[in-house]
């Protein structure tokens, strides 16, 4: 792998930028390997990096459909945050954040791990209850989160209206100061880039068609570009989780549903935090390079066709407005949609399955990027050990049985 | 944005509509013998099919009823629509 640094640019400006090599090779798959990754996002490309590191299992192919980072990747608002109700899902998310921290250094790779806070408002008296809980949930935990009154939301984001006589006007607000966001393509290009010098093959533009079982244990998956024989399997696919599924004859809590946003014209540095809000039904952020990035809430129905409705469009740029009056005459400059993985209890799965060498990871829905890191590396334990990392075991498929349910759909700190 | 036919009402917004999720989904009669896996298989685990998905959709903002629809998850088109009771379509034209 050639190093990035400062001597590295100055080396290549003097070459007019002809001497950089491709950040990871293209390989042809190989007939066979220990693990074969489906899913070359972010938290796939994390887990089979981990794989290499930690577990020093490097014989690993990532599989993915279309382009890295090309799914929810890079379709997401980059939040990253840990304020979650649950001990197991504090554990998870907390465990992600530390290892955001010193990620650009580990990778070297710059994520762009920005700690900027998210800021969590609150408009209804049940809100401000729910904070406190929330608070005091996490403070038990070791998760700092403050409240703050309305004028002090404002003196910390000068330009949110907190005018009593708006519509829902801002009860008070729940910050986590370390909490923030990251460059979402820098994440999964810097964990491809650095798998693949330790000998991951990255695999663009091969889908997983098929799966072969024999005696409840996997051998290979059936792919576009053939057949590769694999001692263990594992499905990183987010929304497409539930159709890996049941190619391996299982079924999975799971429906796919189509999350929606949309950055704005880019402007100067005006909005230097995360802020959402859920009652009046927002989040947003502004990126380094000045666009607003905002997000809301999931479209209602089952797809998998990475498109909603307009008028999910229409609510949160209402709710944006109301919010920040000072962006009523922004321009909106695209919208997108990422087809995420919804759980019944708001919680993601990081699993074995029935299926012998066959793992799962998904069920992450609206908030699967923050976890990235702490996914893709308590997830290489699974695989590799066979056995669930004791901060993953929470999240096992058979908690819908046993009724073990970790719900964050109160306390997600998002509306879904 | 779809354009949902229903059954009574005719073409509609799909904004006048709420989504009720898979349809056709019997609660098990043994319920005393359920093994705690087919209790989970039966509240929790869903087809979540990429193609053709039978659902339950309510026309809340018109007749007020819930009716079935087959939709391709995949294009948004809207197959058959029909009542509560009634089979799945077969969904060829």
């Amino acid at each position: 792998m050639q190093k990035y640094s400062i001597f590295s640019l100055i080396r290549n400006a003097i070459d007019y930028h002809t001497g950089w090599e491709r950040a990871w090779r293209s390989p042809q798959p190989q007939p066979e390997y220990d693990v074969v990754i489906v899913g070359g996002g972010g938290h796939g490309l994390a887990a089979a990096y981990y794989l290499a590191k930690e577990h020093g299992i490097t014989r690993v192919a990532v599989l993915e459909r279309g382009w890295i980072g090309g799914g929810n990747t890079g379709r997401n608002t980059t939040i990253i945050r840990a304020n979650y109700l649950q001990d197991e899902s504090t554990a998870l998310y907390g465990h992600a954040l530390k290892l955001w921290d010193g990620l650009s250094q580990e990778l070297n790779y710059n994520v762009m791990y920005s700690r900027r806070g998210v800021l969590t408002l609150a408009h209804t008296e049940h809100e401000l209850k729910e904070f406190s809980r929330r608070h005091h949930a996490n403070r038990l935990n070791g998760v700092a989160l403050e409240f703050l009154t309305p004028a002090q939301c404002q003196a910390f984001c000068p330009i949110l209206n907190i005018s009593p006589a708006s519509r829902y006007p801002v009860l008070g607000g729940s910050l986590q100061r370390e909490a923030g966001t990251a460059r979402h393509d820098a994440v999964a290009w810097g964990y491809a880039r650095a798998a693949d010098a330790r000998g991951v093959d990255i695999v663009q533009n091969c889908e997983v068609t098929g799966f072969r079982i024999a005696n409840g244990r996997i051998e290979g998956v059936e792919t576009s570009l053939g057949y590769i024989r694999a001692r263990k399997v594992a499905c990183v696919a987010a929304g497409h989780s539930s159709v890996l599924a049941a190619m391996a004859g299982l079924r999975l809590p799971i429906e796919s549903h189509p999350l929606q946003a949309l950055v704005s014209e880019p402007v100067k540095p005006v909005l230097h935090t995360v802020t959402m809000s859920n009652a009046v039904h927002v989040y947003v952020s502004q990126s380094d390079k000045g666009e607003l990035v905002v997000g809301a809430g999931i479209d209602a129905f089952n797809s998998y066709a990475q498109r909603g409705a307009l008028r999910i469009i229409e609510e949160q740029a209402a709710a944006l407005v109301e919010l920040y009056p000072i962006f009523s005459r922004l321009r909106m400059m695209r919208s997108w949609a990422g087809i995420v993985d919804i759980c019944p209890d708001a919680s993601p799965l990081i699993t074995k399955t029935p299926v012998g060498g066959l793992y799962f990871n998904c069920g992450w829905g609206t908030g699967g990027f923050k976890a990235t890191p702490g996914s893709g590396h308590v997830f290489a334990h699974t695989i590799a050990e066979d056995e669930p990392h004791p901060i993953a075991a929470p999240f096992r498929l058979d908690r819908f049985a046993s009724g073990a349910l970790i719900d964050e759909n109160l306390a997600a700190a998002v509306a879904h | 944005m779809l354009r949902i036919p229903c059954p009574f009402c005719g073409p509609r917004d799909e904004s006048e509509f709420a989504y009720g999720g898979e349809a056709h989904i019997a609660r098990p009669e043994n319920s005393w013998t359920l093994s705690d896996g087919d209790w989970a298989d039966y509240v929790f685990m869903r087809t979540n099919p990429k193609g053709r998905h039978a659902e339950r959709w309510r026309h809340s903002h018109g007749c007020g009823r819930w009716f079935n629809a087959l939709r391709d998850t995949a294009t948004h088109e809207i197959v058959a629509t029909y009542r509560i009771g009634e089979p799945t379509p077969t969904g060829r034209r």
